[in-house]
Protein backbone atom coordinates (compact mmCIF):
# COMPACT_ATOMS: atom_id res chain seq x y z
CA UNK A 1 0.00 0.00 0.00
CA UNK A 2 1.38 3.34 -0.89
CA UNK A 3 -0.12 6.51 -0.45
CA UNK A 4 1.22 10.56 -1.10
CA UNK A 5 2.16 12.81 2.00
CA UNK A 6 1.99 16.55 0.89
CA UNK A 7 4.13 18.72 3.15
CA UNK A 8 4.03 22.43 3.53
CA UNK A 9 7.66 23.64 2.87
CA UNK A 10 8.14 24.51 6.25
CA UNK A 11 8.04 20.98 7.47
CA UNK A 12 9.50 20.23 3.68
CA UNK A 13 12.66 21.65 4.28
CA UNK A 14 12.98 18.88 7.33
CA UNK A 15 12.70 15.91 4.69
CA UNK A 16 15.24 17.16 2.14
CA UNK A 17 12.94 19.71 0.55
CA UNK A 18 10.57 17.56 -0.94
CA UNK A 19 7.16 18.64 -0.60
CA UNK A 20 5.30 15.53 -2.00
CA UNK A 21 6.82 12.02 -0.35
CA UNK A 22 5.07 8.36 -1.55
CA UNK A 23 5.63 6.29 1.91
CA UNK A 24 4.19 2.66 2.44
CA UNK A 25 1.32 1.71 5.85
CA UNK A 26 -2.03 0.25 6.19
CA UNK A 27 -3.00 3.49 8.48
CA UNK A 28 -2.33 7.06 8.83
CA UNK A 29 -0.45 6.50 11.73
CA UNK A 30 1.89 3.84 9.95
CA UNK A 31 3.04 5.84 6.88
CA UNK A 32 3.56 8.50 9.69
CA UNK A 33 5.90 6.36 11.61
CA UNK A 34 7.93 5.57 8.07
CA UNK A 35 8.89 8.72 7.42
CA UNK A 36 9.79 9.78 11.04
CA UNK A 37 12.39 7.11 10.70
CA UNK A 38 13.18 8.06 7.70
CA UNK A 39 13.16 11.68 8.58
CA UNK A 40 15.01 11.99 11.51
CA UNK A 41 14.23 16.27 12.06
CA UNK A 42 10.77 15.42 10.73
CA UNK A 43 9.45 13.36 13.45
CA UNK A 44 9.09 15.71 16.40
CA UNK A 45 7.31 18.02 13.88
CA UNK A 46 4.69 15.03 13.27
CA UNK A 47 3.74 13.34 16.35
CA UNK A 48 4.75 13.48 20.14
CA UNK A 49 7.43 11.27 21.49
CA UNK A 50 4.89 8.73 22.57
CA UNK A 51 3.92 8.20 18.87
CA UNK A 52 0.30 10.72 19.15
CA UNK A 53 -0.63 13.26 17.20
CA UNK A 54 -0.32 16.87 18.18
CA UNK A 55 -3.72 19.30 18.40
CA UNK A 56 -1.60 21.92 16.43
CA UNK A 57 -0.88 19.74 13.30
CA UNK A 58 -3.71 18.15 11.14
CA UNK A 59 -3.67 15.50 8.86
CA UNK A 60 -5.98 15.16 6.02
CA UNK A 61 -7.12 11.78 4.34
CA UNK A 62 -7.98 12.81 0.86
CA UNK A 63 -10.39 15.94 2.54
CA UNK A 64 -10.98 15.29 5.56
CA UNK A 65 -9.81 15.24 9.08
CA UNK A 66 -8.08 11.49 10.58
CA UNK A 67 -9.16 12.87 13.68
CA UNK A 68 -12.58 12.48 13.36
CA UNK A 69 -12.30 9.17 11.54
CA UNK A 70 -10.15 6.93 13.95
CA UNK A 71 -6.93 9.34 13.80
CA UNK A 72 -3.73 7.65 13.02
CA UNK A 73 -5.62 4.37 13.08
CA UNK A 74 -7.22 5.90 9.98
CA UNK A 75 -6.94 3.17 7.04
CA UNK A 76 -5.59 4.32 3.96
CA UNK A 77 -5.43 2.51 0.62
CA UNK A 78 -3.55 2.63 -2.12
CA UNK A 79 -3.14 5.96 -3.97
CA UNK A 80 -4.66 8.30 -1.11
CA UNK A 81 -3.36 11.35 -0.48
CA UNK A 82 -2.51 12.65 3.09
CA UNK A 83 -1.93 16.36 3.80
CA UNK A 84 -0.48 17.72 6.58
CA UNK A 85 -1.64 21.04 8.22
CA UNK A 86 0.47 22.74 10.54
CA UNK A 87 -1.21 25.79 12.82
CA UNK A 88 0.72 29.25 12.28
CA UNK A 89 0.02 32.58 13.24
CA UNK A 90 1.23 34.99 10.93
CA UNK A 91 -0.43 38.11 9.59
CA UNK B 1 -11.88 54.10 21.35
CA UNK B 2 -15.03 55.82 19.93
CA UNK B 3 -18.40 54.74 18.69
CA UNK B 4 -19.81 57.19 17.14
CA UNK B 5 -22.51 55.17 15.39
CA UNK B 6 -25.39 54.57 17.04
CA UNK B 7 -26.12 50.71 16.85
CA UNK B 8 -30.00 49.11 17.19
CA UNK B 9 -30.77 45.56 16.03
CA UNK B 10 -27.72 44.38 13.76
CA UNK B 11 -28.82 44.11 10.21
CA UNK B 12 -28.43 40.68 8.71
CA UNK B 13 -25.35 40.24 6.99
CA UNK B 14 -26.93 37.90 4.34
CA UNK B 15 -29.92 39.47 2.17
CA UNK B 16 -33.09 37.53 3.31
CA UNK B 17 -34.91 38.39 0.44
CA UNK B 18 -34.70 41.62 -1.76
CA UNK B 19 -38.25 43.50 -0.43
CA UNK B 20 -36.99 42.70 2.98
CA UNK B 21 -34.05 44.16 2.59
CA UNK B 22 -34.26 47.00 0.51
CA UNK B 23 -36.73 48.12 3.42
CA UNK B 24 -33.83 48.50 5.95
CA UNK B 25 -30.85 49.43 3.96
CA UNK B 26 -29.72 53.22 3.21
CA UNK B 27 -29.98 54.95 0.29
CA UNK B 28 -27.48 55.48 -2.46
CA UNK B 29 -26.66 59.00 -3.59
CA UNK B 30 -26.23 60.00 -6.92
CA UNK B 31 -21.88 59.98 -6.03
CA UNK B 32 -22.41 56.51 -4.46
CA UNK B 33 -24.33 55.28 -7.95
CA UNK B 34 -21.36 56.55 -9.93
CA UNK B 35 -18.33 55.20 -7.19
CA UNK B 36 -19.92 52.01 -7.09
CA UNK B 37 -21.58 51.37 -10.76
CA UNK B 38 -18.85 48.60 -11.72
CA UNK B 39 -20.84 46.45 -8.32
CA UNK B 40 -23.63 48.01 -9.77
CA UNK B 41 -24.10 46.36 -13.14
CA UNK B 42 -23.40 42.89 -11.72
CA UNK B 43 -26.82 40.71 -11.13
CA UNK B 44 -25.12 39.27 -8.20
CA UNK B 45 -24.51 42.71 -6.21
CA UNK B 46 -27.10 45.30 -7.95
CA UNK B 47 -28.22 47.98 -5.99
CA UNK B 48 -29.75 45.73 -3.41
CA UNK B 49 -26.20 44.29 -2.68
CA UNK B 50 -24.73 47.69 -2.55
CA UNK B 51 -26.86 48.39 -0.28
CA UNK B 52 -26.37 45.25 1.78
CA UNK B 53 -22.59 46.70 2.00
CA UNK B 54 -23.32 50.41 2.67
CA UNK B 55 -25.71 48.50 5.37
CA UNK B 56 -23.12 46.41 7.06
CA UNK B 57 -20.37 46.39 9.83
CA UNK B 58 -17.06 44.51 9.65
CA UNK B 59 -14.31 45.12 12.17
CA UNK B 60 -10.49 43.70 11.24
CA UNK B 61 -8.59 42.71 14.10
CA UNK B 62 -4.93 43.74 13.06
CA UNK B 63 -4.02 46.35 10.45
CA UNK B 64 -0.72 44.77 9.54
CA UNK B 65 -0.54 42.45 6.34
CA UNK B 66 -3.62 41.01 6.24
CA UNK B 67 -5.51 43.93 7.09
CA UNK B 68 -3.97 46.62 4.90
CA UNK B 69 -5.17 44.99 1.48
CA UNK B 70 -8.66 43.79 3.69
CA UNK B 71 -8.88 47.61 4.99
CA UNK B 72 -8.48 49.07 1.54
CA UNK B 73 -11.22 46.73 -0.54
CA UNK B 74 -13.25 46.49 2.16
CA UNK B 75 -13.76 50.45 1.79
CA UNK B 76 -13.34 50.71 -1.65
CA UNK B 77 -16.00 48.01 -1.84
CA UNK B 78 -18.36 50.55 0.13
CA UNK B 79 -18.69 48.41 3.16
CA UNK B 80 -20.40 51.18 5.67
CA UNK B 81 -18.90 50.96 8.31
CA UNK B 82 -15.32 49.36 9.55
CA UNK B 83 -13.42 49.29 12.40
CA UNK B 84 -9.94 48.56 12.99
CA UNK B 85 -8.29 47.19 16.26
CA UNK B 86 -4.66 47.69 16.11
CA UNK B 87 -1.76 48.96 18.61
CA UNK B 88 1.42 49.51 16.78
CA UNK B 89 2.50 52.43 15.14
CA UNK B 90 4.15 52.02 11.35
CA UNK B 91 7.99 50.60 11.08
CA UNK B 92 10.19 50.79 8.23
CA UNK B 93 10.10 47.01 8.00
CA UNK B 94 5.96 47.05 7.63
CA UNK B 95 5.96 48.84 4.36
CA UNK B 96 7.30 45.36 2.36
CA UNK B 97 3.77 44.20 2.77
CA UNK B 98 1.81 46.54 4.49
CA UNK B 99 0.72 48.38 1.28
CA UNK B 100 -1.81 50.65 3.34
CA UNK B 101 1.34 52.64 4.65
CA UNK B 102 3.58 55.04 2.72
CA UNK B 103 7.19 56.02 3.48
CA UNK B 104 5.92 58.90 5.09
CA UNK B 105 3.26 57.35 8.05
CA UNK B 106 6.60 55.31 9.36
CA UNK B 107 6.32 56.11 13.06
CA UNK B 108 2.69 57.27 12.93
CA UNK B 109 0.19 54.90 14.34
CA UNK B 110 -1.30 53.21 12.11
CA UNK B 111 -4.78 53.65 12.94
CA UNK B 112 -3.85 57.64 12.05
CA UNK B 113 -2.53 56.80 9.05
CA UNK B 114 -5.64 54.19 7.77
CA UNK B 115 -7.98 56.13 9.00
CA UNK B 116 -5.90 58.97 6.60
CA UNK B 117 -5.96 56.68 3.82
CA UNK B 118 -9.11 55.24 4.19
CA UNK B 119 -10.78 58.28 4.44
CA UNK B 120 -9.15 59.67 0.98
CA UNK B 121 -10.25 55.98 -0.69
CA UNK B 122 -13.64 56.04 0.36
CA UNK B 123 -15.49 58.72 2.40
CA UNK B 124 -18.91 57.04 2.75
CA UNK B 125 -17.53 54.96 5.16
CA UNK B 126 -17.70 55.19 8.81
CA UNK B 127 -14.16 54.19 10.25
CA UNK B 128 -14.02 53.22 13.70
CA UNK B 129 -10.51 53.14 15.35
CA UNK B 130 -9.82 50.93 18.76
CA UNK B 131 -5.98 51.53 19.49
CA UNK B 132 -5.50 48.78 21.79
CA UNK B 133 -4.80 45.53 22.53
CA UNK B 134 -7.53 42.98 22.21
CA UNK B 135 -7.88 40.92 25.27
CA UNK B 136 -10.26 38.94 27.19
CA UNK B 137 -11.71 42.58 28.86
CA UNK B 138 -12.59 44.16 25.93
CA UNK B 139 -12.97 41.88 22.94
CA UNK B 140 -16.62 41.19 23.58
CA UNK B 141 -17.39 44.59 23.72
CA UNK B 142 -15.64 45.81 20.72
CA UNK B 143 -17.07 42.63 18.69
CA UNK B 144 -20.46 42.55 19.38
CA UNK B 145 -20.97 46.14 17.58
CA UNK B 146 -19.98 44.28 14.09
CA UNK B 147 -22.09 41.99 11.85
CA UNK B 148 -18.78 40.26 10.58
CA UNK B 149 -15.14 39.69 12.43
CA UNK B 150 -11.56 39.13 9.97
CA UNK B 151 -8.85 37.84 11.96
CA UNK B 152 -5.68 39.32 10.76
CA UNK B 153 -3.82 38.98 13.86
CA UNK B 154 -0.19 38.03 13.72
CA UNK B 155 0.10 35.59 17.12
CA UNK B 156 -1.77 32.75 18.09
CA UNK B 157 -3.58 33.79 21.61
CA UNK B 158 -5.14 36.62 19.78
CA UNK B 159 -6.42 34.34 17.33
CA UNK B 160 -8.16 32.00 20.31
CA UNK B 161 -9.47 34.93 21.39
CA UNK B 162 -10.75 36.49 18.69
CA UNK B 163 -12.56 32.57 18.06
CA UNK B 164 -13.83 32.50 21.44
CA UNK B 165 -15.38 35.97 21.05
CA UNK B 166 -17.14 34.95 17.51
CA UNK B 167 -18.66 31.94 18.86
CA UNK B 168 -19.83 33.14 21.76
CA UNK B 169 -21.37 36.46 19.90
CA UNK B 170 -22.67 34.16 17.34
CA UNK B 171 -20.70 36.57 14.87
CA UNK B 172 -18.97 35.24 11.66
CA UNK B 173 -14.91 35.22 11.72
CA UNK B 174 -13.33 35.09 8.23
CA UNK B 175 -9.75 33.63 9.37
CA UNK B 176 -6.73 34.12 7.43
CA UNK B 177 -3.25 33.62 8.28
CA UNK B 178 -0.07 33.59 6.62
CA UNK B 179 3.82 32.09 6.92
CA UNK B 180 6.59 32.99 4.94
CA UNK B 181 5.23 31.64 1.15
CA UNK B 182 1.92 29.67 2.37
CA UNK B 183 -1.30 30.43 3.73
CA UNK B 184 -4.89 29.18 4.99
CA UNK B 185 -8.10 31.08 4.79
CA UNK B 186 -11.27 29.99 6.01
CA UNK B 187 -14.81 30.87 7.71
CA UNK B 188 -15.08 29.95 11.29
CA UNK B 189 -17.71 30.81 13.90
CA UNK B 190 -21.23 30.37 11.68
CA UNK B 191 -24.11 29.39 13.04
CA UNK B 192 -23.50 25.66 11.54
CA UNK B 193 -19.97 25.87 10.67
CA UNK B 194 -16.31 24.73 12.90
CA UNK B 195 -14.20 27.25 14.32
CA UNK B 196 -10.92 27.78 14.71
CA UNK B 197 -10.32 25.55 17.25
CA UNK B 198 -12.28 22.42 15.17
CA UNK B 199 -9.39 23.05 12.86
CA UNK B 200 -6.15 23.39 16.26
CA UNK B 201 -7.60 22.08 19.06
CA UNK B 202 -5.13 23.32 21.00
CA UNK B 203 -1.62 26.04 19.72
CA UNK B 204 1.64 24.98 19.46
CA UNK B 205 4.04 25.56 22.17
CA UNK B 206 5.59 28.49 21.91
CA UNK B 207 8.80 29.10 20.23
CA UNK B 208 7.81 26.21 18.06
CA UNK B 209 6.57 28.14 14.96
CA UNK B 210 8.56 31.15 14.21
CA UNK B 211 6.63 34.52 13.93
CA UNK B 212 6.86 36.48 10.58
CA UNK B 213 9.43 38.95 12.19
CA UNK B 214 11.79 35.79 12.44
CA UNK B 215 11.07 33.87 10.04
CA UNK B 216 10.23 35.86 7.20
CA UNK B 217 6.96 36.16 4.65
CA UNK B 218 6.65 37.09 1.10
CA UNK B 219 5.76 40.89 0.73
CA UNK B 220 3.03 40.10 -1.69
CA UNK B 221 1.31 36.67 0.31
CA UNK B 222 -0.79 39.33 3.04
CA UNK B 223 -2.00 40.62 0.07
CA UNK B 224 -3.40 37.32 -1.16
CA UNK B 225 -4.62 36.09 1.56
CA UNK B 226 -6.31 38.93 2.65
CA UNK B 227 -7.84 39.75 -0.58
CA UNK B 228 -9.30 36.11 -0.13
CA UNK B 229 -10.25 37.28 3.11
CA UNK B 230 -11.78 40.07 2.09
CA UNK B 231 -13.71 38.14 -1.09
CA UNK B 232 -15.36 36.35 1.55
CA UNK B 233 -16.66 38.90 3.63
CA UNK B 234 -17.90 40.51 0.53
CA UNK B 235 -19.98 37.37 -0.28
CA UNK B 236 -21.28 36.46 3.16
CA UNK B 237 -22.65 40.12 3.11
CA UNK B 238 -24.10 39.90 -0.26
CA UNK B 239 -25.26 36.37 1.11
CA UNK B 240 -23.51 35.16 -2.87
CA UNK B 241 -21.78 32.37 -4.02
CA UNK B 242 -20.37 29.57 -2.06
CA UNK B 243 -18.77 30.39 1.18
CA UNK B 244 -15.42 28.76 2.87
CA UNK B 245 -17.58 27.77 5.81
CA UNK B 246 -16.67 24.02 6.41
CA UNK B 247 -13.58 24.29 3.98
CA UNK B 248 -10.23 25.36 4.66
CA UNK B 249 -8.10 26.89 1.84
CA UNK B 250 -4.64 26.22 1.45
CA UNK B 251 -2.75 28.57 -0.25
CA UNK B 252 0.79 27.39 -1.67
CA UNK B 253 2.66 30.66 -3.39
CA UNK B 254 5.91 29.13 -4.26
CA UNK B 255 3.85 26.00 -6.41
CA UNK B 256 1.03 28.42 -6.72
CA UNK B 257 -1.15 25.66 -6.09
CA UNK B 258 -4.61 26.33 -3.74
CA UNK B 259 -5.89 23.35 -2.34
CA UNK B 260 -9.75 23.18 -0.02
CA UNK B 261 -9.89 20.65 2.63
CA UNK B 262 -13.22 19.91 3.90
CA UNK B 263 -13.52 21.16 7.58
CA UNK B 264 -16.47 19.78 9.88
CA UNK B 265 -17.31 21.15 13.19
CA UNK B 266 -15.79 18.96 16.02
CA UNK B 267 -18.77 17.67 18.40
CA UNK B 268 -15.92 17.56 21.17
CA UNK B 269 -15.05 21.10 20.52
CA UNK B 270 -15.18 23.26 23.65
CA UNK B 271 -16.25 26.50 21.82
CA UNK B 272 -18.79 25.11 19.08
CA UNK B 273 -19.39 21.90 19.89
CA UNK B 274 -19.66 21.27 23.43
CA UNK B 275 -20.22 24.83 24.43
CA UNK B 276 -18.27 24.36 27.51
CA UNK B 277 -16.92 27.48 27.18
CA UNK B 278 -19.30 30.05 28.27
CA UNK B 279 -16.33 32.64 28.68
CA UNK B 280 -13.08 33.97 27.62
CA UNK B 281 -10.21 32.69 29.28
CA UNK B 282 -6.62 33.97 29.95
CA UNK B 283 -5.50 33.31 26.19
CA UNK B 284 -1.70 33.76 26.79
CA UNK B 285 -1.68 31.01 29.63
CA UNK B 286 -3.89 28.86 27.04
CA UNK B 287 -0.83 29.30 24.62
CA UNK B 288 1.45 28.43 27.23
CA UNK B 289 3.32 32.04 27.16
CA UNK B 290 5.23 32.73 30.68
CA UNK B 291 3.99 36.33 31.68
CA UNK B 292 6.55 39.39 32.18
CA UNK B 293 7.52 38.29 35.91
CA UNK B 294 8.33 34.86 34.84
CA UNK B 295 10.00 35.42 31.22
CA UNK B 296 13.77 35.69 31.60
CA UNK B 297 14.17 34.09 35.08
CA UNK B 298 14.99 31.04 33.71
CA UNK B 299 17.85 31.87 31.43
CA UNK B 300 20.68 34.47 32.43
CA UNK B 301 20.51 37.88 29.88
CA UNK B 302 22.99 40.06 29.48
CA UNK B 303 22.08 44.14 27.96
CA UNK B 304 23.78 45.29 24.80
CA UNK B 305 25.63 48.00 26.74
CA UNK B 306 26.63 45.83 29.18
CA UNK B 307 28.08 43.36 26.81
CA UNK B 308 29.86 46.29 25.20
CA UNK B 309 31.33 47.55 27.73
CA UNK B 310 33.05 43.87 28.30
CA UNK B 311 33.98 44.30 25.15
CA UNK B 312 37.25 46.09 26.14
CA UNK B 313 38.34 44.20 28.86
CA UNK B 314 40.37 41.10 29.20
CA UNK B 315 38.03 38.75 30.90
CA UNK B 316 37.08 36.27 27.41
CA UNK B 317 33.98 35.37 26.17
CA UNK B 318 32.45 33.38 23.48
CA UNK B 319 30.38 35.23 21.26
CA UNK B 320 27.88 32.91 19.45
CA UNK B 321 25.49 33.53 16.79
CA UNK B 322 22.44 31.27 16.33
CA UNK B 323 20.79 32.72 13.66
CA UNK B 324 20.11 31.68 10.34
CA UNK B 325 23.36 31.93 8.00
CA UNK B 326 21.03 34.16 5.38
CA UNK B 327 20.49 36.06 8.86
CA UNK B 328 24.34 36.88 9.23
CA UNK B 329 24.80 37.60 5.55
CA UNK B 330 22.71 40.36 6.41
CA UNK B 331 24.71 41.67 9.47
CA UNK B 332 26.82 40.46 12.75
CA UNK B 333 28.60 40.95 15.98
CA UNK B 334 32.39 41.55 15.65
CA UNK B 335 34.33 38.08 16.73
CA UNK B 336 31.10 36.17 16.55
CA UNK B 337 30.77 32.62 15.44
CA UNK B 338 27.83 31.51 13.78
CA UNK B 339 26.03 28.31 15.10
CA UNK B 340 22.72 28.33 13.83
CA UNK B 341 19.94 27.50 16.51
CA UNK B 342 18.77 24.30 15.00
CA UNK B 343 22.34 22.71 14.58
CA UNK B 344 23.47 23.62 18.58
CA UNK B 345 22.40 19.86 20.09
CA UNK B 346 24.89 18.03 17.37
CA UNK B 347 27.69 21.02 18.05
CA UNK B 348 27.86 21.10 21.49
CA UNK B 349 31.43 20.57 21.28
CA UNK B 350 32.09 23.75 19.77
CA UNK B 351 31.11 25.75 22.80
CA UNK B 352 33.56 26.39 25.31
CA UNK B 353 33.12 24.92 28.81
CA UNK B 354 36.54 27.13 30.54
CA UNK B 355 34.85 30.36 29.45
CA UNK B 356 31.29 32.42 29.78
CA UNK B 357 29.09 31.64 25.83
CA UNK B 358 27.04 34.81 25.42
CA UNK B 359 24.63 34.10 22.77
CA UNK B 360 22.93 36.54 20.00
CA UNK B 361 19.92 36.57 17.52
CA UNK B 362 17.58 38.82 16.10
CA UNK B 363 15.70 39.57 19.23
CA UNK B 364 16.63 37.33 21.65
CA UNK B 365 14.36 34.61 21.84
CA UNK B 366 16.36 31.85 19.78
CA UNK B 367 19.52 32.88 21.52
CA UNK B 368 17.23 32.37 25.06
CA UNK B 369 16.48 29.00 24.13
CA UNK B 370 19.93 28.04 23.15
CA UNK B 371 21.07 29.03 26.49
CA UNK B 372 18.51 26.95 28.05
CA UNK B 373 19.63 23.97 25.70
CA UNK B 374 23.02 24.82 26.93
CA UNK B 375 21.99 24.91 30.95
CA UNK B 376 20.43 21.66 30.41
CA UNK B 377 23.73 19.98 28.61
CA UNK B 378 25.27 21.24 31.31
CA UNK B 379 27.12 24.55 30.33
CA UNK B 380 27.71 26.56 33.16
CA UNK B 381 28.59 29.78 32.80
CA UNK B 382 25.81 31.14 29.59
CA UNK B 383 23.92 34.17 28.83
CA UNK B 384 21.80 35.65 26.12
CA UNK B 385 21.94 39.32 24.18
CA UNK B 386 18.74 40.92 25.53
CA UNK B 387 16.87 42.13 22.74
CA UNK B 388 19.41 40.57 19.78
CA UNK B 389 21.77 42.57 17.33
CA UNK B 390 18.59 44.49 16.85
CA UNK B 391 18.81 46.41 20.72
CA UNK B 392 22.67 46.46 20.13
CA UNK B 393 21.94 48.26 16.92
CA UNK B 394 19.24 50.72 19.12
CA UNK B 395 21.63 51.11 22.24
CA UNK B 396 25.21 50.33 21.06
CA UNK B 397 25.73 50.57 17.36
CA UNK B 398 23.44 52.05 14.44
CA UNK B 399 26.51 51.28 12.00
CA UNK B 400 24.60 47.68 12.08
CA UNK B 401 21.89 47.42 10.18
CA UNK B 402 18.42 46.31 12.01
CA UNK B 403 16.17 44.21 9.77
Amino acid sequence: MSVTVHLPAVLAKLADGRRALDAPGATVGQVVAHLAALYPDLAPRLRDESGRPYEFVTFYLNDEDIRLDGGFDAPVSDGDEITIVPAIAGG
Amino acid sequence: MTATVPHGPRPAPCRDDASGAAGRHPALDNEEILRYSRHLILPEVGVEGQRALKAASVLLVGAGGLGSPLGLYLAAAGVGRIGLVDFDTVDLTNLQRQVLYGTRDVGRSKLASARDRLSDLNPHVALETYDTRLTSANALEILRDYDLVIDGTDNFPTRYLVNDACVLLGTPNVYGSIFRFEGQASVFATREGPCYRCLFREPPPPGLVPSCAEGGVLGVLPGLVGVIQATEAVKLILGAGESLIGRLLLIDALGMQFRTLRLRRDPACPACGTRELQELIDYEAFCGIPSAEQAGHDVPEISPVELASRLGRPDPFALIDVREPHEWEIARLPGARLIPLDTVGERLDEFPRDQEVVLYCKGGTRSARAARELLEAGFERVVSLAGGITRWSEDVDPSVPRY
